[in-house]
């Protein structure tokens, strides 16, 4: 078994031909997120995406229908539709002219005669089986049938639900461009490493060293323009004893979830800072105090939606990851704007991101060196097992089917992770 | 010292990994600007590759003397290729577009950039500060390796 309760084989990450399994019985089953609908507004929004290595678009079909189909011409096998995102009300392949409509039927074919009617007749561009959104998340799924979106998600629905409650109006648009940063290593490097409460103080020690040397936080009001992202890094560096404290669940689908790492005093410009004043404020007269109380002190951090997704609900960050191939990866950073909240809140989202999570970032970086060098680990065959056992047995099941670590630093997010990766591996 | 011999001195600085020294020649309300998008007009509601002030492109050069700083522990070796210099005189200051050719290496990867380059210049005695430094990368809205070089 290469997948033990407390072991994983390396050949999990480095064997070309695991990876081919792997996006046929993952990529190809599981609901993956694909966007969010404000990338599609109006009718005829598409934006192009990957599915596993399958090239995708999304469009806005119509009002109320969102689609998605496989970027590929049924004639000569062209991307029909050019990389990035725009508004068609025919998709034309450049190749020949064949034209689909928004939802991929066939509508005309230069020389069409020359085939038999029933051969060009219901022809179009493969739909991808099923399309299905959560609070506003597209999700996608390669597999006509398959449990149903809300059950895959399970309780990982709690960090959607912060994620759009803490909006005003529960609007949310993506916004403010987006980094797509690639490294040399297996794509389930970086889910594992976005729940590692272990990691910070060694891989971001750099990072977290500078941000102690950096100019205190302004006053409320008069915030530095790197505040956000400085006030991260240092968390980053925090004592043993916060992460042996943070929160750390995981569903039966793989994915999971940190709580209790952050709270708004801590982190964001916090209470007493006037734009935060009145986004709370904006808040409160739209769902009452209570309730806008609540929604601002659920204190879920990262979130990571296996197989494919992470986000950080707080900042307003989401990263999609598509794998390339057994040793390469992609991924796509988005950030998200509150159109309901005041406009300043968006720049703190920005500055977050450039710091934190954007290519050329000073905490991302040392994060994509370290994948690397486990792959490079890996690639021998002199040593067979990584160890995922920190925590292991005392694992403690939560009702509505969460499971949460003994402490912060369980390992209990991989061995989750793990565990679906085994369920999808094996499932007939 | 002129336009261009400047330029060539802070590239030469940069090679030969002089970056306390390379930082001396931004005025203190510097801003280093590596924008995402092409035509990027604003570096706050949009994100960037590098967006820093001065004192964040100090923390910048510190993190690149930190004995953990794994992704640039070693620094890269580079090559700037400066070229196509040009200046005008705008606001009082003075305005230089170049080109730059940039040849990056480590861990046995090797990198090759692109950039259009935005210097705005003041006047220092007989030298110059940089108050201002865009790199509009050919490649800046494609899919990127990390970026631990200063452009």
């Amino acid at each position: 078994m290469l997948v033990q309760p407390d072991r994983v084989h390396r050949s999990v990450y480095a064997d070309a031909q695991i990876f081919d399994l792997e996006m046929e019985k993952i990529f190809g089953r599981a609901w993956l997120v694909l966007g969010h609908e404000s990338q599609v507004k109006y009718e005829g929004d598409y934006f192009t995406t990957r599915m596993g290595r399958e090239p995708v678009v999304v469009v806005r079909e119509t009002k109320d229908r969102i689609g998605a189909f496989i970027n590929r011409c049924a004639h000569r096998g062209t991307t029909v539709c050019a990389e990035g995102r725009g508004n068609a009300e025919r998709f034309v392949c450049p190749y020949h002219g064949w034209s689909y409509d928004r939802s991929g039927m066939l509508k005309a074919a230069p020389f069409a005669d020359g085939y038999a009617k029933e051969t060009l007749a219901g022809m179009r561009l493969k739909a991808v089986p099923r399309v299905a959104a959560y609070r506003g998340f597209i999700f996608g799924s390669l597999s006509s049938s398959g449990e149903s979106l809300e059950s895959f998600l399970g309780p990982a629905k709690a960090s959607f639900d912060d994620f759009v409650d803490r909006a005003p109006g529960g609007v949310l648009e993506v916004a403010g461009g987006v980094f797509k940063h690639a490294y040399n290593g297996n794509w389930k490097l970086m889910l594992e490493n976005h729940l590692d409460g272990a990691h910070p103080a060694w891989v971001h020690a750099s990072s977290v060293a500078v941000a102690r040397g950096a100019p205190e936080p302004g006053k409320p009001g008069e915030e530095h323009y790197y505040d956000i992202a400085v006030r991260q890094m240092r968390q980053n560096g925090a004592p043993d004893s916060v992460w042996e404290n943070t929160g750390m669940w995981t569903t039966p689908r793989g994915h999971g979830y940190m709580g209790d790492y952050h709270d708004d005093s801590r982190l964001v410009v916090g209470m007493g800072n006037p734009v935060f004043d009145s986004y709370r404020k904006k808040l409160a007269e739209e769902k009452g105090e209570k309730e806008a109380d609540r929604a601002l002190r659920v204190t879920l951090w990262n979130t990571v939606v296996y197989p494919n997704c992470s986000f950080m609900s707080q900042f307003r960050q989401m990263r999609i990851i598509h794998p390339l191939a057994v040793d390469r990866s992609v991924v796509y950073t988005y950030s998200f704007r509150m159109p309901g909240a005041p406009q300043r809140m968006f720049r703190d989202t920005i500055a977050f991101s450039n710091v934190v999570n954007g290519t050329g970032s000073w905490v991302l970086t040392d994060d994509l060196e370290v994948y690397e060098r486990i792959q490079r680990g890996f690639a021998s065959g002199a040593v067979e097992w990584a160890q995922i056992g920190r925590g292991y047995g005392r694992d403690v099941q939560e009702p509505g089917g969460a499971a949460r670590g003994g402490t912060g630093t369980s390992e209990i997010f991989i061995r989750a992770q793990m565990r679906a990766w085994l369920d999808y591996m094996t499932a007939q | 010292m002129d336009v261009a011999q400047f330029l060539y001195h802070e590239a030469r600085l940069l090679d030969t990994q002089q970056l306390e020294a390379w930082l001396e020649l931004f005025t203190a309300d510097a801003t280093y600007w590596v924008p995402l998008e092409k035509d990027q007009r604003d570096p706050l509601e949009t994100s960037s590759i590098i967006h820093d002030d001065k004192t964040l492109l100090d923390l910048r050069v510190k993190q690149a003397r930190h004995p953990r700083a794994h992704a640039r522990l070693p620094l890269a070796r580079t090559v700037h290729q400066v070229s196509n210099v040009s200046a005008r005189e705008k606001d009082g200051e003075t305005e230089v577009h170049s080109t730059l050719v940039l040849v990056e290496f480590r861990n046995d990867k090797q990198r090759t950039w692109g950039a259009s380059v935005e210097h705005r210049l003041r006047r220092d005695g007989k030298s110059w500060k940089i108050a201002h430094k865009r790199v509009d990368l050919v490649n800046s809205e494609g899919e990127l390796d990390g970026i631990a070089i200063l452009f």
